[in-house]
């Protein structure tokens, strides 16, 4: 540690923005990671010898960049990789495969003591409160400990820091000398995020920071997030299993499925047109906030099956073994990731709310029939004419004027559907 | 930004009546400084009235066992002379009733020899508690340090100390210190005859007993290994020293203490059973286990020499047990605080 230089042990680095670091700081709008082909496969081995006999392909082949001053929302299944990820990018585990830059400098095989200097500007929130903290260190020593890891003196000395970072989480900064058991699940979370703050860091990656807490307080624990994310400029990455959570805070949202990202688009593009099936499913499962649509109940999209295992992924497309739209080349053809529209790219060889990329292969596999019989007949009408609309759009670029006006048709036709099958239902 | 998650609250309102749930759990002296998990444990500690019974009976042996000699003189014996006149020369035993007991020999004396039976308990105490104790200890030193070893470098390390420790709980370890024992020179290092067997069997039964804490502290690791305050140290910077003594080893204080205050009653009772075989301490150095074995001789004609150095044991070893469990319960960070 004694090659830093001088001036960074005087600093300090929650108030003098950036002066902890030897870069100069992106401006917001600039690329401040950037990931690519990322690949992270866990090894199983067995036997005497430790044989490898396979892998867990946990993180296989993603793209995407993040920029200065926004938030990405990551979200998937359980089980699909987005932790891997988010240690991937935080460099606590090393990539199979790919490269990670930040601020332009490749760090995907850094070791610990090249990190060291670049773990000021990445920080990491952590899933469990209760794991997250040692529970043999009071708070003083745990939100003290950046400090000393990194040799830096803060100014005032690391108890005053330490007591204006507590306040800044909206802690009692009295709280010094206490140990984590004597808080609540809420509270450890701010001790956790105090720590990943004390640095001034660039970019935090957020492994699911509220799904282990109370409703209640997991939109105090957001809007904490949120307004430090205003007041020190951050950038965030924040990992979550289901949509309710990133949709109040994402700027852009990547959905993962089985160790890759199917579709990565900005939150409004998202929400108003999913493009990928499977973020369409995730979307129907998230309770609506709009109360005129809470009663679109039929809506909702029942995935057949589970996930399959990422030991030995589907071939094609990933989905196909669930989606209600598989056809043939689905399951010999990988779909690649291709932007659609500005801002909102997506893998999908029949994506929803866009032209179909494969308009010759029309024939449904079996499993997408089966699949089809668990997804509300609305869903799948509006989806057909969706889809036809943007073909018309297309087809007849010069009069949009029709395709607007079939657009326009399309919500009352579902709705009406919809209400039509909850009658019979009712019969 | 647009759609709130949840209702809006305001940020301090509910954050202050969390707090106050807290701080309404304790009592109110303590609003500010911490109780740590040792504090805690030792004010459970102070309630659980078996076990501070059976830590007063520790302390209250260890002192006898330091003091033996500021005793025994107390009581004008020591634990070699012998009292001749006392015993019945036709049978062997004592004297009187109840293997001798009188205000001189408060538990008696011995068939045979007459040697006074307190201060040979007494005496006891002494090679008793060291043995238990610093086997304990050698034990203790090995199994963390290789338990560590295995649980945080995995791979092969971890592969070989398992295979190890699997191999010595496998092992016949009472037959092998038998025989190890009984074949010492009686001179060693410098040590003499008592000695050289007492330092011997401390390295013995502590080498064989290092497994069974190499286990618990190689399974402990590997949990702690994984849980997130490691990471969160890693993604700070932290190398392997910070993690292994500043994370892991504050960790693996409460089941090494837990170990430790098992172990020794069950090596106490190891150097008895090796005594009583005739391997362990010879006469005319006082041990509660060679006392036993020349007791049993004397079963019916002198049953109070068999019962003295039989409750002695008993007592001690029921006294570290009844601790060793307080201690556990106390540390036990599933039990109610
Ligand atoms: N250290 C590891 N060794 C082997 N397999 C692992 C390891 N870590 C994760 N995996 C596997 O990789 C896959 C992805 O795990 P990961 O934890 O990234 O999922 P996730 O999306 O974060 O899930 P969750 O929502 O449950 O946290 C899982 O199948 C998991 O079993
Ligand atoms: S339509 Fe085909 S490519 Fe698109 S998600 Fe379904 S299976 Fe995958
Ligand atoms: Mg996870």
């Amino acid at each position: 540690m004694s090659e830093k230089p001088k001036d960074t042990a005087v600093t300090n680095p929650a108030q003098s923005q950036g002066a902890a670091t030897l870069t100069k700081d992106p401006a917001p709008g600039e690329t401040l990671l950037k990931v690519t082909g990322l690949q992270k496969h866990f090894p199983i081995r067995k036997g005497l010898l430790q044989r490898q006999v396979g892998a867990v392909r946990a993180v296989d082949g993603l793209d995407f960049e993040v920029r200065a001053g926004e938030t990405l929302g990551v979200v998937g299944e359980s089980g699909c990789g987005k932790s891997t990820m988010g240690r991937l990018i935080t460099r606590l585990l090393e990539p199979t495969a790919g490269t990670v830059e930040f601020e332009g400098k490749d760090i995907t095989h850094l070791n610990v003591s090249g990190m060291r200097p670049l773990r000021r500007d990445v920080q990491m929130i952590f899933q469990d409160p209760y794991s997250s903290l040692n529970p043999r260190h009071t708070i003083g020593t745990i939100i003290g400990a950046p400090f000393k890891l990194q040799g830096v003196t803060p100014e005032g000395g690391v108890k005053k820091e330490v007591q204006r970072l507590l306040s800044v989480v909206g802690l009692n900064p009295e709280h010094y000398n206490r140990y984590p058991h004597e808080f609540s699940g809420g509270q450890r979370q701010r001790i956790g995020i105090a720590r990943a703050l004390a640095l001034n860091p660039k970019l935090v990656v957020a492994d699911e920071p509220v799904s282990a807490l109370d409703v209640s307080i997991q939109a105090q624990v957001v809007n904490l997030l949120d307004d430090l994310q205003q007041e020190l400029g951050l950038t965030y990455v924040i990992i979550a299993h289901d949509l309710s959570v990133v949709r109040h805070v994402s700027d852009r949202i990547a959905v993962m499925y089985l160790g890759k990202i199917v579709e990565l688009a900005d939150r409004d593009s998202l929400y108003k047109a999913p493009m990928h099936p499977y973020t369409k499913a995730l979307m129907s499962a998230v309770p609506i906030p709009d109360p005129a649509r809470r009663g679109a109940k039929s809506e909702r999209i029942l995935l057949q099956g589970d996930v399959p295992s990422p030991i030995a992924p589907p071939s094609g497309c990933r989905f196909h073994t669930r989606c209600w739209k598989a056809t043939q080349i689905c399951k010999t053809t990988e779909p690649p990731m291709l932007e659609l529209k500005p801002g909102q790219r997506v893998a999908c060889h029949h994506p929803e709310n866009a032209e179909d990329q494969a308009p010759q292969d029309t024939v449904l596999l079996s499993a997408a029939k089966e699949a089809g019989e668990l997804v509300p007949d609305a869903v799948l009408a509006e989806s057909a004419q969706t889809s036809q609309a943007v073909a018309n759009e297309t087809a007849a670029a010069k009069k949009p004027a029709v395709a607007e006006e079939t657009a326009a048709e399309n919500p009352a036709v579902a709705k009406e559907t919809a209400a039509s099958e909850e009658s019979a239902e009712d019969k | 930004m647009t759609a709130p998650l949840h209702e809006p609250t305001a940020e301090a309102a509910p954050n202050a009546a969390e707090e106050a749930a807290v701080a309404g759990a304790e009592e109110a002296k303590q609003a500010v400084q911490g109780r740590s998990l040792g504090r805690i444990a030792w004010e459970r500690l102070k309630r659980d009235k078996l076990a501070l019974t059976g830590g007063i009976v520790v302390l209250v042996l260890i002192a006898i066992a330091l003091l033996a000699p500021v005793i025994t003189g107390l009581v004008g014996q020591d634990p070699e002379t012998r009292h001749e006149d006392l015993i019945d020369p036709l049978f062997g035993t004592p004297t009187g009733s109840l293997g001798g007991i009188s205000g001189d020999h408060l538990f008696g004396v011995e068939p045979v020899s007459g040697r006074d039976i307190f201060a040979r308990i007494v005496y006891g105490a002494q090679i008793s508690l060291l043995v238990g104790f610093l086997s304990a200890i050698v034990a203790v030193i090995l199994g963390t340090v290789l338990g560590i070893l295995a649980g945080f470098f995995g791979g092969w390390v971890d592969s070989f100390i398992s295979r190890v420790m699997d191999g010595l709980l496998a092992f016949p370890q009472l037959l092998f210190i038998i025989a190890l024992v009984s074949v010492m020179p009686n001179s060693m290092l410098g040590l003499e005859g008592t000695s050289v067997r007492v330092f011997v069997m401390i390295l013995v039964i502590g080498f064989f007993g290092w497994p069974y804490v190499g286990r618990v502290v190689r399974g402990q690791t590997l949990s702690l290994r994984e849980r997130e305050y490691v990471e969160a140290a890693r993604s700070l910077g932290a190398g392997r020293f910070y993690i292994l003594f500043k994370e892991l080893l504050p960790n693996l204080v409460a089941p090494i203490i837990v170990y430790t205050t098992m172990m020794i009653p069950t090596n106490i009772l190891t150097e008895a059973a090796l005594s009583f075989l005739g391997v362990g301490v010879k006469p005319p150095t006082a041990s509660w286990g060679q006392m036993l074995s020349s007791a049993i001789d004397y079963y019916d004609s002198d049953p109070m020499y068999m019962v003295i150095p039989g409750v002695a044991i008993f007592i001690t070893v029921l006294a570290f047990n009844l601790f060793g469990d307080g201690v556990r319960d106390a540390l036990d960070p599933k039990g109610s605080r």
